[in-house]
């Protein structure tokens, strides 16, 4: 088209300099980078990742040290002599540890003497306290091969046959509800955890839809200059998955700090009293390898999420421009 | 004024020595379960050819244009688009018949974040093309519709007219065979309407079928054209 009659016949405002010839620059996005519903759909993503992420470096956390709780445990048995007349308490002492020793899966016997005693009655008796006065049982500490485990039946047997007043304590009661509270507080940290999923599942979808319905515009100015429907998918899907991406990382980023941080802080505080306490129940807050590649598989899936949501979103929008109107027929 | 050239003088349904561009047959449109928008609508757009689409607010204008866009399915009746059964093309198939038809609104839909350049060119640049394939064709065009030196401004800075003939070029970059308006003169003074249906009288010099729905009775004065006039659903043709 050369004829330039009715360029001439327009008398409109002249003020933008001719573009310099060879000039070139980069082609604007055909989604605009940023626009407000975009930042607040990467915030929201941001937030729900890492409160995700949280949930899971509590899981992991919990899961492990449940499991330490239990190993630890299992790998001890105790075996108490009551004080009765007559009773040589450091010879029965001797005799049930070397009883205990005999026996395969028995690693290391420990008597705990009588100092010792004194010092764990000392918090509820005071110090000073004389042993021959009071009828305080004696403990022998068993240490036991996880792997292959003694007979623990036999072993009691062994022991109330050699030393009347003496008892087995493997633990296995206190084990047993350890391990079913531990296995409880892990199934609730995953119910929590599926929760909080589909919660940022939701969240996702429809902050993605919310920050697409901004979009229609574009949409349909694409639709209608002969734009195929996967080209259009195609800018949506690239531009969401980005933007899910910047928002999914910071969150993810954020929690993997938080959790570094706990981890830290455990570290300098371990030989202080709440150092020690919060050690014994979770170690050294560490979420461990897993943790952190649980925190990456669910930045990426928030991801590809806000990725597929645009898609089906303009896929769907454009099925309506299409004409869906004959419902009818 | 003769747009159309001899097509238009001699138009006649059957009569007209250029092919048609797309042919209505007894179509019919309702949304869902509602009434009847259009009703036994039959007409034919040839090549080359001129004319107004008009009827009070509400008629079926917009309606009547979507279909002819191919963005509306009929309910009933036949509708051939460049010798293609409506019915028979494709969903994937629609946008290569959309490039054929180029369509103007009379609230431009420019895309506010590109400039005008960036928005003449879309059409290509949404087919793969490289810019450097299709830079001179763009600012060529540009010229054409008076906009040589507006090409890198942003759209919410230009005025009204400036805007439409930025929709315009848009929708001729293609080469379309036939110019869709609606209302294209809606949203600017009269003065300027009378220029932008210039450049459509010249456009359609040039070999495109041009049909403009407005229910501006005093722009559709100036052209002694087809005029296609929709009422109750039904359209009455005065050539």
């Amino acid at each position: 088209m050369t004829n330039m009659a009715v360029a001439d016949d327009m008398e409109e405002m002249r003020a933008e300099p001719l573009p310099k010839a060879g000039s070139r620059r980069k082609p604007t996005p055909i989604v605009p980078q940023r626009n407000v519903a975009g930042t607040a759909l990467a915030i929201v993503i941001g937030i729900m990742t890492f409160l995700s992420c949280l949930t899971l470096g509590a899981v992991s956390l919990v899961r492990d040290s449940a499991s330490r709780w239990e190993v630890q445990i299992a790998s001890e048995a105790t075996i108490q002599i009551k004080p009765v007349d007559d009773l040589d308490m450091e010879a029965a002492l001797q005799k049930a540890a070397t009883i205990a020793k005999g026996y395969a899966g028995v690693t290391e016997t420990r008597i705990i003497d009588r100092d010792a005693t004194a010092r764990l009655l000392e918090p509820w008796l005071g110090d000073g306290l004389d042993l021959d006065q009071l009828p305080v049982p004696r403990l022998v500490i068993v240490k036991i091969d996880k792997q292959s485990p003694p007979d623990f039946t036999g072993l009691r047997i062994a022991l109330s046959d050699a030393i009347p007043t003496a008892s087995l304590d493997d633990h296995r009661t206190w084990v047993d509800r350890l391990v079913a509270m531990a296995h409880t507080t892990v199934a609730i940290g995953f119910a929590v955890l599926a929760l909080m999923l589909v919660a940022t599942v939701l969240s996702v979808v429809f902050a993605t839809r919310g920050a697409m319905s901004g979009n229609n515009g574009i949409i349909e100015v694409l639709h209608f200059v002969g734009a195929e429907g996967r080209y259009i998918a195609q800018q949506f899907r690239q531009h969401f998955l980005l933007n899910g991406f910047r928002g999914a990382a910071a969150g993810g980023l954020a929690a993997a700090l938080a959790f570094v941080g706990f981890s830290f802080w455990s570290l300098r505080n371990m030989a202080t009293p709440e150092g020690d306490q919060a050690s014994a129940l979770f170690g050294t807050f560490a979420i461990g390898i897993n943790g952190y590649l649980g925190v990456l598989l669910i930045v990426l899936l928030v991801s590809f999420l806000t990725a597929a949501t645009s898609h089906v979103t303009v896929l769907a929008y454009l099925s309506d421009l299409d004409g869906k109107q004959r419902g009818e027929s | 004024m003769e747009p159309g050239g001899h097509c238009f003088d001699r138009f006649h349904f059957n009569g007209c020595r250029y092919p048609k561009v797309i042919r209505f047959e007894n179509v019919g449109l309702r949304y869902g379960m509602g009434p009847e928008i259009l009703r036994d609508v039959s007409f034919s757009i040839p090549q080359r050819s001129f004319q107004f689409l008009s009827g009070p607010s509400g008629a079926g204008k917009t309606s009547l244009l979507r279909l002819l866009f191919l963005s509306l399915k009929p309910t009933r009746g036949l509708i051939n688009v460049f010798g293609r059964d409506r019915t028979s093309i494709s969903r994937a198939d629609l946008p290569l018949f959309r490039r054929r038809i180029g369509i103007v609104f009379q609230d431009f839909r420019l895309l506010d974040h590109m400039t005008t350049y960036e928005n003449v060119g879309l059409p290509l640049r949404v087919r793969g093309r490289s810019e450097a394939s299709y830079r001179g064709d763009v600012i060529e065009l540009l010229k054409w519709v008076g906009l040589g030196d507006r090409m890198h401004a942003m759209p919410p800075v230009l005025s009204g007219g400036e805007k439409q003939r930025v929709a315009i070029a848009r929708a001729l970059i293609e080469q379309p065979e036939i110019l869709l308006a609606d209302e294209p003169t809606g949203n600017v003074d009269p003065p300027l309407a009378r220029r932008l249906l210039r450049l459509f009288i010249e456009l359609n010099r040039l070999g495109t079928a041009v049909v403009i729905a407005t229910h501006d009775l005093a722009l559709m004065e100036q052209v002694d054209a087809r005029r296609m006039i929709l009422s109750d659903g039904r359209l009455d043709i005065h050539d």
